[in-house]
């Protein structure tokens, strides 16, 4: 199912006081890895609502990268064990909901650990580029209002073998 | 004397209790009667949709509209309600987010059929499935074809009201007819289009009277496994999952005072973009782990988390569970 030319769409959510920094670090070294991730910077991996991971993946999202402090090491003291907290039954969720839960993923790196920021980063996109495009975000045409458009496929007609006689 | 003003109610894919709740606001009722002229109310009394189709557009006032959207006939009723009338009203949880039906959208709905006519509870020995056009002498006969997702009403046309609640509170219900008897009579102004109405402004949690300290819990349970349930602490903090924190207030917080979770019929508070997100926050946030391992075992104890967090608002969520998923499948 994979498509040779599929290149994800990661969006990461990185801490302002360890990850981002990794981030930084990856950049000033010139260390190589994918491109397919957006950053998004936040004050702490604890900012982190479910909310903006669904609104990820239901936007056109391949794939959401969470990352923050090493545990015990948060700039807030525990916040990142907030979000280890909500990413374990986000996880739960989407896997009820349909979508593969690696398509999640926690990363902790301190700001010396750039090499292990590209690493991760680059692991997870080949990770996503196997599991293959989600498209929840994609095929729903909207009208000027929001809502979204007729199509003719959103009823469906029963498949042949609910079509066998009716006894009279 | 002036022609009353006209009503409708229409019921798409719900279980009645919504009708129910509106009788429910007793001697209320007879307001209705008195400063309405009730043209469409399948329920309560007979007319046909070609009488509905007859209608000027824009001629009924008001139009509550309780139910989801599931199948071709629920569509049509929705447009055509929609162009006759003045004000469409979701009524109720099912109108506002799929509700109970919407739960639906976790299974293709081809599974959804196979199930309903091919379990050990069903006696169908010939395994015989509906059809939705069977042609007799005089012609042929249909009868509404699912659709392949549950949809609330806003995601199939423009509403200018929402009132959720499975079914909303009868006093609410009873506030509301009092407003629009007001604005008929030029007393009181419609509140802006868009707005949900019936309502309060904050979370369960608020009107909740039990008593919350700090939440820290060992092991997620279900009500019914703790014996006796504490009357005076927070349901959450006794281990039993409680959607109130994301839930909208308006019920009196009905049911954690009956001693029972909330189960978050009333929907998002206001503010809240995914209903699920907001609970998997609250939830997340009262376990009392930090490895883990040890968090995984906590969360063991909610055996359907999506089900536990999406109960009333799957159809109606950010990913709304999901359309093309299943239209693949």
């Amino acid at each position: 199912m994979t498509d040779n030319n599929f290149e994800p769409t990661i969006i990461g959510f990185t801490c302002n006081w360890c990850s981002y920094r990794a981030a930084d670090l990856a950049g000033t070294a010139r260390m190589k890895y994918a491109p397919n991730v957006r950053l998004i910077r936040m004050m702490c991996s604890g900012r982190l609502d479910p909310t903006f991971v669904l609104r990820a993946l239901s936007g056109g999202a391949d794939g959401v990268m969470i990352t923050g402090c090493h545990p015990g090491e948060c700039h807030y003291i525990e916040q990142n064990y907030k979000a280890l907290r909500r990413f374990h039954l986000l996880r739960r969720v989407l896997a009820g909901l349909g979508i593969e839960p690696e398509r999640v993923k926690l990363v902790w790196a301190s700001a010396a650990e750039g090499a292990k920021f590209a690493a991760e980063t680059t692991a997870f996109v080949e990770e996503i580029r196997k599991l293959g495009p989600l498209g929840w975000g994609k095929g729903e045409e909207k009208d000027e209002g929001g809502r979204i458009k007729d199509e003719d496929s959103s009823f469906i007609t029963h498949p042949s073998s609910f079509g066998e006689e009716v006894s009279a | 004397m002036t022609a009353k003003p006209k009503f409708a109610m229409y019921w798409a894919a719900s279980c009645g209790g919504c009708e129910i709740a509106v009788l429910n606001t007793h001697e209320k009722i007879l307001d209705v009667d008195a400063n309405f002229d009730v043209v469409f109310w399948p329920v309560a009394m007979d007319a046909k949709y070609k009488d509905v189709e007859a209608m000027e557009d824009g001629s009924i006032l008001l139009t509550l509209f309780n139910g989801s959207i599931r199948n071709d006939e629920n569509e049509r009723l929705a447009k055509l309600l929609r162009q006759k009338s003045k004000l469409l009203v979701a009524f109720g949880s099912c109108a506002c987010e799929g509700c109970i039906p919407g739960l639906a959208n976790l299974s293709p709905v081809g599974d959804i059929v196979h199930t309903a006519f091919n379990t050990i509870t069903t006696d169908n020995p010939h395994g015989i499935y509906p059809r939705t056009s069977f042609d007799v002498p005089e012609g042929e006969l249909h009868i509404p074809t699912l659709a392949k997702v549950v949809r609330p009403l806003e995601q199939v046309v423009d509403v200018d009201y929402f009132m959720p609640g499975c079914p909303p509170e009868s006093h609410q219900i009873a506030a509301v007819i009092d407003l629009v008897i007001k604005v008929v009579k030029g007393e009181a102004e419609l509140p802006p289009k868009g707005a949900t109405i019936g309502v309060g402004d904050s979370t369960v949690c608020d009107e909740c009277p039990r008593a919350r300290n700090v939440k820290l819990i060992k092991e997620f349970t279900r009500i019914q496994d703790i014996a006796p349930v504490d009357p005076t602490l927070c349901i959450l903090e006794q281990g039993v999952p409680c959607n109130g924190p994301a839930t909208r207030s308006g019920c009196n917080a009905r049911c954690p005072q009956a001693g029972a979770q909330c189960i978050g019929c009333y929907g998002p508070a206001e503010g809240v973009m995914d209903y699920g997100a907001r609970l998997i926050t609250a939830f997340a946030s009262v376990v009392d782990a930090t490895t883990p391992e040890e968090i995984d075992r906590i969360l063991d104890g909610i055996p359907d988390p999506t089900g536990q967090v999406y109960r009333f608002n799957l159809a109606g969520s950010l990913l709304k569970a999901n359309r093309e998923a299943w239209i693949k499948g």
